[in-house]
């Protein structure tokens, strides 16, 4: 079996450091996705049938939280490689107590 | 008087030891690290000093303390730390340590020696059981193939084996010499010699280097005694070992046991010596540490002590010291510590002397602000007694560096660093490491953790965080008056790719700013920069230019500390005069036109550099340009003028006077009534006063209260002058414009921070569907890092750069000196840790 140690202490740390900004960096975009926010308008994929709309601006409002919701989902993906991280920096600290 | 606003008090005192308690009164002074000692002995050669033998001894002693560790350190034993509150042993137990390491110094000799002998033989032993190896291959070879040839015609073997004997050479040769010596032996034999050669599988280590060697063994076959000796001499020469190899079989077979069994009994007592060696080495590695902080503490103290005079009764040593005042009794009890532990009796005595040297600069400072004192040391230290720019750089600092990068969002990563450092403090600092780059971060912690805190407040400011604004109040702009009450329709819309939002209109502007900072509508108009580079530009105008008004007040307190009159009448007020009718002018321009213009009338609105630099042609005929407010001709013109008077006030009048006072001391002391030098020792007391209250504090006074019959030269002085004024007037408008650096730094940031947006972050948010989850996955990771390498280290490291370099020249150039020098003191803790020259 594969050892479960597969990377170095150094990349287990910079792999918390990433995942814990990307969770909160994620989570907040997509909050603010889901409200809709003007400021972020050139980041949502619309095109131009979006302006035909017959109650607009729904359309644009469900581009909006489809959005929110790949954001939210990739913080998830984080919270996994967080947590992997995390294990790794254990099982380094683990070893480093172990007699050789 | 211990405060930041200015350097302590220090006086120069003389202590009076007996020679027996000396050693250990300058020890506990070690500990203390309050003292620096003055060099009494500066004419004197190291090596005609009293205590060089002592100093010879140390060095020895740490000559095999460096041996050890090496020893240690190539064995893979871990050095101990001990807790190094060791004291510096007293000149008895001195001999005792030497001794003890010298004691272990041969030892340690001795083993590595025997090794290395025990080591050589191995070598030849295994090498010798190879070559037995391989000529028995080659034997058993030529064997066969004289015997398959047996049949044939004209074997050349065969016709050498009748003509004579065959000798042969056995030996065992480096890799890289094989092919040289093949083709020499070639040449030098012609052709007579035959070789066999065949590569040792074994790595041998070389007992002396340690180093893995890759060997042949060799074996050379020729006929002949004249070509034996000259192969005998090419295997020398290119240092191939020959070992007998005997021709029959039974004796090389006997041989090879022999051998094994030689090799076996080595290998057991190399063992045995490596296990002692290791126990000799481990046993020495715990008290290393405590030996060497011994040995460097000894060694300090000797060094102190060539540092005094011996007085005339050789009874008593002397010592001049720079002592803080606040710690005067601090180290009297030091002294007296000292003189108990030696055993003498006679207490030491300390006395202040007056002095006309100026003394060092001492700035107390903790963890804190130990980082802003580096700063501002780094471009000069201060004059004793002169006002410290660190204080005010705590604030000052971190607030120009943060107008450079304001944005929120960094600001937030940067405080994450700053606070895991901060927090982890402890820990960091017993890691001690040698990375000098992390040392540089990690011992300016705490202006980093400022930084960001004041980064994320001007974020705030800009409305920035990762190149996006937050709408927290609710933006002061509505679109839906622009259809209602102005002029936008549906085919505006369809046709035009811009649209322009009227604040004449009413109701597109509600009125009220927004609350704080910039309204986040700006996020997403064309004109964000037309906008935000005027502001940008006038506020850093605007700072610059009240910095600038502060430092001149600094110098106003020098000049009042010092108290030199002279300064403030002619150098202080005409200073503000000119800053405040011309700069602090431009600023309340630029404060009057953002109140009184608004969108109704703002198309009539005068530019102000126009204005500004008519006011100095006197030029006010311009009609595309109106005036500001009424009156504004005479206002202007009365300011140039009071500006323009400023300046001969500032350049001629001071040397005048200073050669009058000057004169007039000389013709005191030339008097010769009672009265008169009465007078003149009046005169002098009070001038001698004077000058010991401000030993070097102020600029441009130096013929001015030194000279009593000293040299007065004023074309010196007023060149100095004049330099000075051209450098203040000159240095005013040129500095103004210098800050406007913190506009640049400012759009530079803002602007790659869009790109990065743009270009990375907007190809993973806008592939929608769920193929862009994964695409915002990985993107991120990017963003992450080019927001890490580019926006915090680069552009971090230039904002701080930038600020620093505002502070160090704009900001201290109407103030500070910074000829001084800093106060060392004589400190162990600091000579243990490396941060001092023992």
């Amino acid at each position: 079996m594969v050892s479960l140690l597969c990377c170095g202490p150094k990349l287990a740390a910079c792999g918390i450091v990433l995942s814990i900004w990307g969770i909160i960096m994620l989570v907040m975009m997509g909050i603010f996705f889901n409200v809709h926010s003007a400021v972020l308008i050139e980041d949502v994929p619309f095109t131009e049938e979006v302006f035909e709309d017959s109650k607009p601006p729904s359309k644009m409002y469900k581009l909006y939280e489809q959005v929110s919701y790949n954001c939210f989902i990739a913080a998830a993906l984080y919270v996994f490689v967080g947590g992997w991280s995390f294990c790794q920096m254990q099982m380094h600290k683990r070893r480093e107590y172990m007699v050789r | 008087m211990g405060s930041l606003f200015r350097s302590e008090e220090v006086y120069l005192t003389q202590i009076f030891l007996q020679v027996e308690a000396a050693y250990c009164c300058i020890a506990e002074l070690g500990e203390l690290g309050l003292v620096q000692f003055r060099d009494l002995n500066p004419g004197v050669n190291n090596f005609q000093r009293k205590f060089v033998n002592e100093v010879r001894r140390c060095e020895a002693m740490e000559r095999i303390l460096k041996f050890l560790q090496n020893e240690i350190e190539t064995d893979g034993i871990v050095i101990q730390k001990c807790d190094d509150n060791q004291k510096a042993p007293v000149p008895r137990d001195m001999i005792d340590l030497e001794a003890v390491l010298e004691k272990l110094e041969g030892e340690l000799q001795e083993i590595n020696q025997n090794q290395q002998t025990m080591k050589q033989n191995f070598l030849e032993l295994s090498e010798l059981k190879h070559l037995l190896k391989k000529t028995a291959d080659f034997f058993e070879k030529e064997a066969r193939v004289a015997d398959e040839s047996y049949n044939e015609d004209t074997s050349n073997l065969l016709e050498l084996q009748s003509a004579g004997k065959l000798g042969f050479i056995a030996g065992v040769i480096k890799r890289e010499r094989l092919l040289a010596f093949e083709r020499l032996l070639w040449r030098a034999c012609r052709g007579n010699a035959y070789m066999k050669h065949s590569e040792m599988e074994m790595v041998l280590e070389d007992p002396v280097t340690r180093e893995p060697m890759k060997k042949n063994t060799f074996i050379i076959f020729f006929q002949g005694e004249q070509l034996k000796q000259k192969i005998k001499k090419i295997c020398e020469g290119f240092r191939a070992t020959i070992y007998p190899c005997p021709e029959t079989a039974n004796e090389r077979r006997d041989m090879a046991a022999g051998v094994s069994t030689r090799i076996e009994e080595l290998t057991l007592v190399l063992g045995q010596t490596e296990t002692h060696r290791n126990r000799v080495l481990q046993e020495a590695a715990k008290n290393l540490q405590s030996w060497m902080t011994k040995v460097i503490k000894m060694k300090a103290v000797y060094h102190t002590l060539n540092l005094c005079n011996i007085d005339v009764t050789q009874q008593c040593l002397i010592a001049e010291t720079w002592c803080p005042t606040a710690d005067m009794d601090q180290i009297k009890r030091a002294l007296d510590v000292g003189t108990s532990r030696s055993g003498s009796t006679n207490a030491p005595i300390m006395t202040v002397v007056q002095t006309r040297m100026s003394p060092p600069t001492f700035n107390r400072t903790d963890k804190f602000t130990a980082g802003f004192q580096n700063i501002v040391d780094a471009y000069g230290v201060g004059n004793y007694r002169e006002m410290n720019p660190a204080p005010y750089t705590i604030i000052t600092f971190p607030f120009l560096f943060a107008v450079m990068f304001g944005d929120c969002g960094h600001g937030t990563v940067m405080l994450g660093f700053a606070l895991w450092m901060v927090l982890n403090e402890k820990q960091l600092l017993a890691q001690k490491s040698d990375n000098e780059i992390w040392n540089t971060f990690f011992s300016g912690r705490y202006l980093i953790l400022l930084m960001s805190i004041f980064s994320i407040y001007t974020g705030f400011i800009y409305n920035d965080c990762f190149s996006k604004a937050i709408n927290i109040f609710g933006s002061s702009w509505r679109v839906s008056p622009m259809f209602l009450n102005g002029t936008w329709s549906e085919e505006l819309l369809q046709s035009s790719t811009t649209l322009q939002l009227d604040p004449a209109v009413p109701g597109v502007f509600s009125g009220n700013p927004y609350p704080f900072g910039i309204d986040p509508i700006w996020n997403i108009a064309t004109n964000k920069l037309t906008f935000s580079n005027s502001y940008k530009m006038k506020m850093s105008v605007v700072v610059g230019i009240t910095h600038m008004i502060f430092g001149v007040i600094l110098s106003l307190i020098n000049h009042i500390y010092f108290r030199n009159v002279l300064n403030i009448v002619l150098q202080f007020i005409p200073e503000m005069i000119f800053i405040f009718s011309l700069f602090g002018y431009l600023v309340f321009m630029i404060i009057y036109k953002w109140c009184n213009f608004n969108v109704h009338n703002s198309q009539y609105a005068p530019s102000i550099l126009i204005h500004f630099i008519n006011m100095f042609l006197f030029n006010y005929s311009d009609k595309t340009n109106g005036p500001l407010y009424i009156h504004q001709q005479e206002i202007q013109s009365f300011l140039v003028i009071f500006a323009l008077i400023a300046v001969p006030w500032m350049l001629l009048i001071k040397p005048f006077i200073l050669r009058a006072r000057h004169l007039k001391s000389q013709r005191m002391l030339q008097s010769p009534t009672t009265g008169g030098i009465e007078e003149g020792e009046a005169e002098l007391a009070h001038s001698s006063h004077a000058s010991s209250s401000d030993h070097g504090g102020h600029d441009g006074g130096h013929g001015g209260h030194d000279d009593h019959g000293g040299e007065f030269n004023f074309g010196d002085m007023f060149v100095h002058q004049c330099i000075h004024t051209i450098e203040y007037c000159l240095g005013c408008i040129s500095n103004t414009a210098s800050y406007l650096r913190l506009w640049a730094l400012s759009l530079a940031h803002a602007e790659l921070s869009e790109v990065l947006w743009t270009m990375v972050m907007h190809i993973g948010l806008s592939s929608g569907g769920y193929g862009g989850l994964i695409i915002i996955f990985i993107i991120f990771a990017v963003f992450a890092v080019l927001t890490i390498a580019i926006l915090l280290v680069m552009e971090g490291l230039s904002a701080f750069l930038h600020a620093l370099r505002l502070h160090w020249v704009e900001f201290q150039n109407k103030f500070y000196s910074g000829s001084g020098y800093k106060f060392c003191p004589f400190s162990f803790a600091a000579i243990v840790s490396g941060e001092a020259e023992a």
